[in-house]
């Protein structure tokens, strides 16, 4: 049987001694959680399918790079390990698959250089190359700006979803839902997708978003943002064709431990026992 | 089921753990995996430095580069082979021992198996990337001793289809896909036990203790 997957996060501020893992709210506030190889371990040691690290390193004076952050997990992790910001080249990608990573998530520079996608995807193939897309819900007043948009009904209201890159801080126009599909074609191998309305709360997963997503493409699909419980988690597997769900603060501060996730999916017969 | 892997202190300390480095993808995650086991695997990226009581070949890629670039190493492999020596493929490793591949079809394999690797025939999204129970066919194949149906990390397109009785594990994604092959001292997964978690970690810990 397949099973879908459930993914921690660890975003890596890599201007902190030893890399520490940090959790903003809604982009923005943060929280300190440890340090990054440490927390891997853990979650490994507790279930975890697949790690994605992102590097969200503001500041340019850096401590370490992430290539030491993943020699110092492979080392003792043995799932999938995932890194994503900071990939602009085939180089940078090249790197961090050396150091030990299985897939590279690419966001800013694939929307600045769609090519990116293609290029990673042949020298690496389509399953180490993951699009991240963090998409933020743009509501409809006027059937003027909906023009060439995707529409989604949402229980808010209509709206169409836009890409921001840099983390959140800048809006580019285009989007989500077609550049999922651009992303599909260039061969990338997953989509990782975040909702930048949800990120940060604990409201559950932007599902309208995600099965908009997961009904209009082909490849899989990393729900992420807004996850505040198991439930959660649950309704985004059942509701949509998300085939793995990512989580971050829950996992991060204790709300409940991976292997409760898994538990309770077995219990909800979402998933087989493991 | 609950799988226990201790860290190793001495298992393969005296013995040599070949890697063979023939510059298919990443072996870090490999050697890893028996470092944290603790064996000391000697990466081989030369064949006049081959010298093994137990062979690793790793390996992601297509068949056809996959031969070419191991063409320097068969002899060699083959010859610990007919002398007993243990031999784990590991994806493309795996496929390399059967006679040919739909991936690279006028490319010749080792032929240490009968039977050729083909595409998955599946309705299912290819490649078949994620975890997967598999079901063990062989319940003596040493690889699998202490475990059951463990769910492990497939990354392909491809799986082999030998003609001898020697499948020793599959797994179900939208048909049957062969997940493991075991003849003699010869051992192939088609899934990355470097990458399936404790299941795959006590695989390899099986197999260093043969």
């Amino acid at each position: 049987m397949f099973s879908k997957r459930i993914i921690p996060c660890l975003d890596c501020d890599l201007a902190l001694p030893q890399g520490r893992v940090v959790k903003g709210i809604e982009f923005r506030q943060v929280r300190y959680a440890g340090i990054p190889w440490e927390l891997a371990k853990k979650y490994y040691d507790d279930g975890a399918d697949e790690i994605v690290f992102l590097d969200i390193t503001a500041s340019h004076e850096r401590r370490g790079t992430m290539v030491e952050v993943i020699e110092r997990t492979s080392e003792n992790v043995f799932v999938p390990l995932t890194v994503g910001g900071g990939i602009g080249s085939v180089e940078d990608a090249r790197k961090v698959f050396n150091a030990g990573a299985d897939k590279v998530a690419i966001n800013t520079s694939a929307i600045k250089n769609p090519r990116l996608i293609n290029e990673v995807a042949k020298y690496f193939g389509s399953q180490a190359c993951v699009v991240a897309i963090d998409a933020k819900r743009r509501y409809i007043t006027s059937t003027k700006e909906a023009k060439g948009k995707i529409i989604v009904e949402t229980p808010e209201g209509q709206c169409w979803y836009e890409c921001s890159i840099y983390g959140g801080r800048t809006f580019t126009g285009v989007d989500a839902i077609k550049w999922a599909e651009e992303v599909e074609r260039r061969g990338a191998g997953e989509i990782l997708l975040t909702s930048m309305d949800r990120d940060g709360t604990t409201d559950g997963y932007d599902i309208p978003l995600t099965r908009t997503v997961g009904e209009r493409i082909n490849l899989p699909v990393i729900a992420s943002g807004g996850c505040g419980g198991m439930e959660h988690i649950y309704e985004v597997l059942k509701e949509t064709k998300a085939t793995a769900a990512l989580a971050a603060s829950i996992f991060h501060y204790n709300v409940f431990k991976i292997s409760d996730v898994k538990k309770y999916l077995v219990k909800k017969r979402i998933q087989k026992k493991k | 089921m609950h799988i226990r892997v201790d860290r190793g202190k001495t298992i393969g300390q005296t013995m040599k753990l070949a890697i063979i480095d023939y510059g298919m993808g990443n072996i870090k995650s490999v050697c890893n995996a028996f470092t944290y086991l603790g064996a000391k695997p000697v990466i081989v990226d030369a064949p006049s430095r081959f010298n093994a009581d137990k062979i690793i070949i790793p390996g992601v890629g297509s068949f056809g580069d996959g031969v070419k670039n191991l063409a320097p190493f068969v002899p060699k492999i083959k010859d610990a082979v007919v002398s007993g020596t243990p031999v784990l493929g590991i994806c493309l490793g795996l496929h390399m021992f059967l006679d040919n591949s739909e991936e690279s079809p006028r490319v010749p394999g080792m032929g240490l198996i009968k039977g050729g690797v083909r595409k998955l025939q599946t309705r299912m999204k290819l490649p078949h990337i994620g975890w997967n129970s598999i079901k063990i066919e062989k319940k003596r194949c040493p690889l699998f001793r202490g475990l059951g149906e463990e769910y492990v990390y497939f990354v392909h397109s491809y799986h082999p289809m030998p003609k001898e009785n020697t499948i020793a594990a599959t797994a179900r994604y939208g048909c049957e896909v062969t997940a493991a092959v075991w003849k003699d001292n010869i051992y192939g997964t088609q899934f990355h036990p470097e990458k399936s978690g404790k299941a795959g970690l006590k695989m390899l810990k099986n197999f260093l203790e043969l």
